[in-house]
């Protein structure tokens, strides 16, 4: 197999026993990038020569005789919302078209400490908002299972080029379900990890209080490494949560384990073949051992309108700073300051991110506030307090990832309600703050992967991840590229 | 109808912490344009703001000193506006929960005395704004971020003063406090006090309030009271002609003394505060509350009330210690020790001492004076062993040498003269000398006799002692 195609722990261990050096790792991606990076077109910004340049000093550093990280010479794709210090960082938005950050963002800095090799910044809608990656302002992704169907969103450029083999890592962000919808979508592993549990620092904010950088990977081991590498509390967030992390041993085994299925994740909104595979993917785990409890979340339906208006109201304060007075886009028709305010959003901001910033706009308006966002942060704590009384019974919830699968590009841009349907199944656990990861789970009539979300309590992610590494023992693997050369 | 002004406070006042409120910037006035700022209080993507504690010890504090309740857990909130030197567009302060609530200020009004309570609805921590440059030197308008970011906490009164003087009381009196605790450096030419005024009238004798109006952008005290009396007279003569207020807020121009329209109530900006979800709640334990409660001195005002109470000054001079820390803590040191009169320490610290001080631009504690020596000295002159006048030379004396008040009387032979001949010789040969004012003074003049004992005073080198001289002097003129 080629280098490109291996998983992370496997390159680390050849790393490491000299089977191969980092340049050569780096090499083979980069040619892969290059022969199909035209039909996926994952990547924004490459960056090629700091890709080789990274390499060539850990295989130095590795020659003199340095223990290194595991992540040491890994390709790691960064998704356009985390800041890299010089290198653009655009969130897919023309407002930000030529924005380099002077700083580096907290799990950026990380990697690099880890030595990892950056193999550039990967396309998203634009500033997390969407699950197609078609609001992206400069181009639109491909499903590498299927060029003709989104890559979902709004991490759908690291998803695709994880699928590609267009990065052995990636970053993603959730706000929503950024990080599982595309893993799901593009037959990858994506974990939202518990909100805390990673630094926001340098990520672009979309809703603060929901959004969770988070490792994408081909593998459950993979997803695991890359997340024990970002994970822990940061000074610089106050939101990041001080606390022990216990090395993640995965245990691939599942006798005993109590798993969740709560009915209102499998309803007449979802396709039969999501159901399903999911349902398969249960009763294999019962064989196995586990206990598969039915659970009722009775919130659930509410939550969707929880979470846009959360969502939309934070970023209508997030996104305001974007005015075209100190960097970015600013308008050319731009007189006097109204003018440069005005004429820089209406050009810079693309239609998805004005809907929201109105609607946030709207609903913390006075005179409306009590009756959207007030009732809305009761309804997350209801959210909240039901998946808690969830956990006394259970050790983790299963439920489809999307109640779809990849939609041809263009399928639902014209109707935002649509696209917003396909975070039902994951919003609930950013409202709540909780860790999930997707897995892949079978792949429907027309061969496009599905994606099952496995949810934890708070800080359980080895709990969960465990379970989603018995499940990949159980498909034989998940690391297999589609042939797109 | 007679018309009485209510009049309401908001006083924002900047910390002087090390470093800004939300990131690690030197939060200092002055600089360089844009040196002080960092990503963070600019407000660039991805950047997230952390809290600075000290700024929340400092207003609890202030807390304190105003008799608020503190609340132990707090939030802070998004105040989202547009604005070129607010980068974030939204401001991180403190809506629905501040800091500290529910307090009380009293104000000593005038001379007498008088006080009056004030209550204080709130105080809160927030943070400053850039500030905008015009300049002729350059098209258009420039941004320096170096004050946006510094901690600022607002200071919200209850409309319960009735006058432009009360208003004046109460900002001193906040000043006041704010230098005694360290915690402000009130610098009202470098912006580091600014107030919003709110003025309404209403009838005499009536309970409700009236329409108010709000005047922003009031850089200074006298400021403040020229706005409320400008204000005050605009209203009444509206609400005298048969017409109404309208609920707005106007902008204060101090150079033309007048105020001007901003934006109406219905034109009111909406805000929409949100909890600042980038920040967890403030938490303070109530023993670290406490522990806060236990820096706080005694206050301005309580120490103005005790030097006119209990030391017997007057106002004017309890007020020019209570002004200077090193004043009135070397005035502490001397009620201590006792001993002499305090109204004439007091006149000595704000008299000659205060202009010695300031003729050799130096400061109290760079002298050689001790409580000791100047306590020493005016025992000298209640004693009737030297004069007042010889004090003058020997204040500078005890205060730019090593010298004791006696070593400096002795070393310069300013012992007073109480001995009647000698007194006698000195009258006789000054009369003699000034024949005109003796005629003056038999012609009716009674200020010639001052004339007489001041030439009397200057022959005998400030050593005669004045009343005896005085006796003398009209027994001889008959």
């Amino acid at each position: 197999m080629e280098l490109y195609a291996l998983s992370a722990t496997e390159l680390s261990r050849m790393l490491r026993e000299k089977e191969c050096s980092a340049v050569e790792l780096a090499r083979s991606v980069l040619g892969r990038i290059d022969r199909v990076e035209d039909k996926v077109r994952a990547y924004l910004t490459r960056n090629d020569e700091g890709m080789l340049a990274a390499a060539a000093r850990v295989d130095e550093k590795r020659a003199a005789g340095e223990t290194l990280s595991p992540l040491a010479g890994i390709p790691i794709g960064i998704k356009d919302n985390i800041c890299t210090k010089g290198m653009r960082t655009t969130c897919a938005s023309k407002m930000l078209y030529n924005f380099a950050p002077p700083y580096q963002a907290a799990v950026v800095e990380r990697l690099l400490a880890e030595n990892a090799v950056l193999t550039g910044k990967l396309n998203m809608d634009e500033f997390a908002m969407g699950s197609s990656c078609e609001n992206s302002y400069f181009q639109k992704t491909a499903n590498p299972h299927n060029l003709g169907r989104a890559p979902g969103g709004s991490s759908g450029g690291s998803a695709a080029a994880l699928a590609a083999g267009e990065a052995v890592l990636t970053l993603g962000s959730d706000t929503g379900g950024s990080i599982r919808q595309p893993a799901a979508y593009c037959g990858v592993v994506g974990l939202k990890p518990t909100y805390g549990a990673v630094s926001r620092y340098g990520l672009v904010a979309f809703a603060s209080s929901l959004d969770q950088i988070g490792p994408m990977a081909r593998s459950v081991e993979d997803a695991a490494l890359l997340f024990e590498a970002i994970r822990g509390a940061d000074r610089r967030d106050a939101t990041s949560v001080q606390r022990e992390n216990a090395p993640l041993e995965l245990r691939a085994e599942v006798r005993g384990m109590r798993i969740g299925v709560p009915e209102e994740y499998y309803g007449e909104g979802v396709e039969e073949a999501v159901k399903a595979a999911v349902r398969s993917q249960l009763d294999k785990l019962a064989a196995a051992g586990a206990e598969i409890l039915p659970i009722r979340l009775p919130s659930t339906p509410y939550a969707l309108s929880a979470y846009y208006i959360i969502s939309s109201a934070e970023a209508s304060s997030n996104l305001a700073r974007y005015d075209g007075v100190r960097y970015g886009f600013r308008s050319e028709q731009a007189g006097n300051l109204e003018d440069v305010y005005l004429n820089t959003r209406t050009e810079g901001f693309g239609d998805e991110c004005k809907r929201r910033i109105m609607l946030g706009t709207f609903v913390l308006s006075s005179g409306h506030y009590d009756a959207y966002y007030t009732r809305a942060k009761l309804l997350q704590q209801r959210i909240a307090a039901e998946f808690a009384e969830a956990f006394e019974r259970c050790d983790a919830i299963v439920t489809p990832t999307a109640p779809d699968t990849a939609f041809p590009l263009g399928a639902h841009s014209s109707d935002p309600l649509k696209m917003y349907a396909s975070d039902i199944c994951t919003v609930t656990v950013n409202i709540a703050g909780l860790p999930a990861v997707s897995i892949p789970c079978g792949k429907d009539g027309e061969g496009m992967p599905i994606g099952m979300q496995i949810i934890g309590d708070k800080f359980q992610e080895g709990k969960i991840l465990s379970l989603a590494k018995a499940c990949e023992e159980m498909a034989g693997g998940f690391n297999r590229l589609p042939d797109i050369e | 109808m007679e018309f009485e002004p209510v009049i309401g406070l908001e006083v924002h006042a900047q910390l002087n912490t090390e470093t800004k409120l939300y990131c690690g910037c030197k939060n200092e006035f002055g600089g360089e344009v844009n040196s002080h700022c960092c990503e963070i209080c600019t407000g660039m993507p991805g950047t997230l703001p952390t809290l600075n504690q000290k700024a929340v010890d400092y207003a609890i504090m202030m807390g304190h000193a105003l008799h608020c309740t503190i609340n132990n857990v707090c939030k802070q909130d998004r105040k989202n506006y547009f604005y070129p030197d607010l980068p974030k567009a939204y401001q991180i302060s403190q809506a629905d929960i501040p800091l500290c609530a529910h307090g009380y200020l009293d104000v000593v009004l005038d001379e007498s005395c008088n006080v009056k309570r004030i209550g204080v609805t709130r105080i809160h921590i927030e943070e400053d704004a850039g500030k905008l440059l015009h300049d002729d030197s350059f098209q258009g308008t420039l941004v320096d971020f170096n004050r946006c970011g510094v901690p600022l906490i607002e200071i919200v009164s209850e409309p319960d003063m009735r006058s432009s003087s009360e208003a004046k009381a109460y900002l001193e009196a906040i000043k006041g406090i704010l230098g005694y605790l360290d915690i402000s450096d009130c610098k009202m030419q470098e912006g580091s006090i600014r107030c919003d005024v709110n003025v309404s009238l209403r009838p005499k004798g009536s309970e409700t309030f009236g329409n108010r109006c709000e005047m922003k952008n009031v850089n200074s005290f006298s400021g403040a009271q020229r706005a409320i009396d400008y204000e005050i007279a605009r209203q009444t003569e509206i609400l005298e002609n048969g017409g109404f207020i309208l609920q707005e807020t106007r902008r204060w121009d101090d150079a033309k003394g007048r105020t001007f329209p901003m934006r109406s109530k219905e034109n009111a900006d909406d805000y929409r505060y949100f909890p600042e979800p980038d920040l967890g709640t403030i938490v303070a334990p109530p023993e670290h509350v406490e522990e806060l409660r236990a820096l706080i001195p005694e206050l301005p005002g309580e120490k103005l009330l005790r030097y006119v109470k209990k030391c017997g000054l007057t106002y004017l001079d309890a007020n020019l210690l209570c002004e200077n820390a090193e004043k009135y803590r070397f005035f502490e040191q001397v009620i201590e020790l006792g001993g002499c009169s305090l109204q004439a320490a007091a006149n000595w610290l704000n008299g000659d001492i205060a202009r010695l001080l300031g003729e050799r631009l130096t400061t109290l504690g760079a002298t050689k004076l001790t409580p000791e020596k100047l306590v020493g000295m005016i025992r000298l002159i209640e004693e009737g062993k030297i004069s007042n006048t010889a004090g003058k030379t020997v204040i500078e004396e005890i205060m730019f040498t090593q010298k004791t008040a006696g070593e400096a009387v002795e070393e310069k032979g300013l012992l007073q003269i109480n001995d009647t001949a000698a007194l006698e010789e000195t009258a006789r040969a000054v009369l003699e000398k000034n024949e005109k004012a003796v005629t003056d003074y038999r012609g009716g003049k009674a200020n010639a006799l001052d004339f007489l004992v001041g030439q009397c005073m200057r022959a005998s080198g400030g050593k005669a002692n004045p009343p005896a001289l005085r006796e003398i002097l009209l027994k001889q003129l008959g």
